[in-house]
């Protein structure tokens, strides 16, 4: 009796679980989907269609580690812009400015970035819209 | 009778040739007008094709370059600014790999003229040029009167520049590759923004440098 009770909450439990990554799962796909959608518009121009950037321009979407460490901040670069300031990316400085994106709502930040986050040798998971409106609130 | 057939069939041969050769050439764009002018006494009537004009500019290594400097050469144009957030980057993406390709070919050049000379002094040309990987004299970037560089485009190689501080950058333009041959005229135009028509531009720049170099054959 009692190893049928224990036996059925643990089915219970990685049932639960298995919905909830399920969840998380669609979530992630949305967020991905449409920020590819984003992207090509707001930004395939400059950064490439595989993230690649253009020569010492316009740096490429591929250092992993930069996006990992900058990650609270990413929101503003998209949003906000970039003025005259100097990134070093994949070990190279890459000067000049990145223009604002005003228009994008939070939602439509936090696709994108999620996109550009699991794209190009990325894999860093969902930024979701709660993060992107903290994030933003705290920019420089 | 048969040397008569054998001539007749070498004569068709060359016909063919010929045509051959003629349907592979650009066609020479623009305007063009009918002249008829006096050779050797007699009425003769000739076509006169759109060419693009003199012009006097200033490229990135501050060096004066006017239509004597791209004498002989095959060439393309197109018109940028060094600040230009929409179709700039992917033009010029598409416009290096014309570059890798040909940069070692003696008789042909690319010429980019800024549209906002007054940001992009020669300075910032170099600059650009330095970190979009170009060196040497197959790539000018060129600066002028804005103006001058206005009326050129179009007027001449008949492209829209226009300043408008309602669009992106402050700037109108066309993302267009203009083809010019080595007697200035227009002989083709390609979107820059798209890489299957620059990749046409490519083989149309090795047609035009092989009738070219046919013209000095014959």
């Amino acid at each position: 009796m009692k190893l049928k009770l224990i036996g059925g909450i643990i089915v219970l439990i990685s049932v639960l679980i298995a919905a909830c990554q399920n969840d998380a799962d669609q979530d992630f796909k949305r967020y991905y989907t449409g920020g590819a959608a984003i992207y090509k518009q707001k930004c395939e121009n400059c950064h490439g269609n595989n993230g690649e950037g253009l020569t010492s321009l316009i740096p490429p979407l591929t250092d992993t580690a930069f996006l990992k460490k900058n990650r609270d901040y990413l929101a503003c670069i998209v949003h906000n812009g970039i003025t005259e300031r100097v990134l070093t990316i994949n070990s190279k400085a890459y000067e000049g400015s990145m223009p604002a994106n005003t228009d994008l709502a939070p939602m439509d930040v936090a696709k994108v970035l999620t996109f550009v986050t699991n794209s190009f040798g990325n894999k860093q998971g969902t930024i979701t819209v709660d993060v992107v409106e903290k994030d933003l609130a705290a920019c420089p | 009778m048969k040397k008569l057939a054998g001539a007749l069939f070498l004569l068709l041969g060359f016909a063919a040739c010929k045509f051959k050769a003629e349907e592979s050439k650009l066609p020479i764009l623009g305007q063009r007008e009918a002249v008829t002018k006096t050779v050797n006494g007699k009425q003769v009537v000739d076509t006169v094709y759109q060419t693009i004009p003199d012009f006097k500019f200033v490229n990135q290594y501050g060096d004066t370059i006017t239509q004597n400097s791209l004498k002989g050469n095959i060439y393309v144009a197109d018109f940028f600014f060094t600040t230009c957030p929409s179709i700039c980057p992917i033009m010029h993406r598409n416009m290096l790999k014309v570059y890798n390709d040909f940069k070692n070919v003696p008789d042909f050049k690319i010429i980019s003229h800024t549209i906002d000379p007054k940001h992009d002094s020669v300075a910032v040309l170099k600059k650009y040029a330095d970190k979009l990987g170009i060196s040497g004299n197959s790539w000018w970037l060129l600066q002028g009167k804005k103006e001058d560089t206005y009326t050129l485009g179009q007027k001449h190689y008949l492209v829209a520049v226009m300043q408008d501080n309602g669009a992106p950058g402050g700037y109108v333009h066309q993302g267009w590759f203009v083809l010019v041959d080595k007697q200035r005229r227009i002989r083709g135009y390609y979107d820059g923004t798209k890489e299957d028509q620059v990749a046409k531009m490519i083989d149309d720049i090795k047609t035009l440098r092989a009738e070219v170099n046919t013209e000095i054959a014959q």
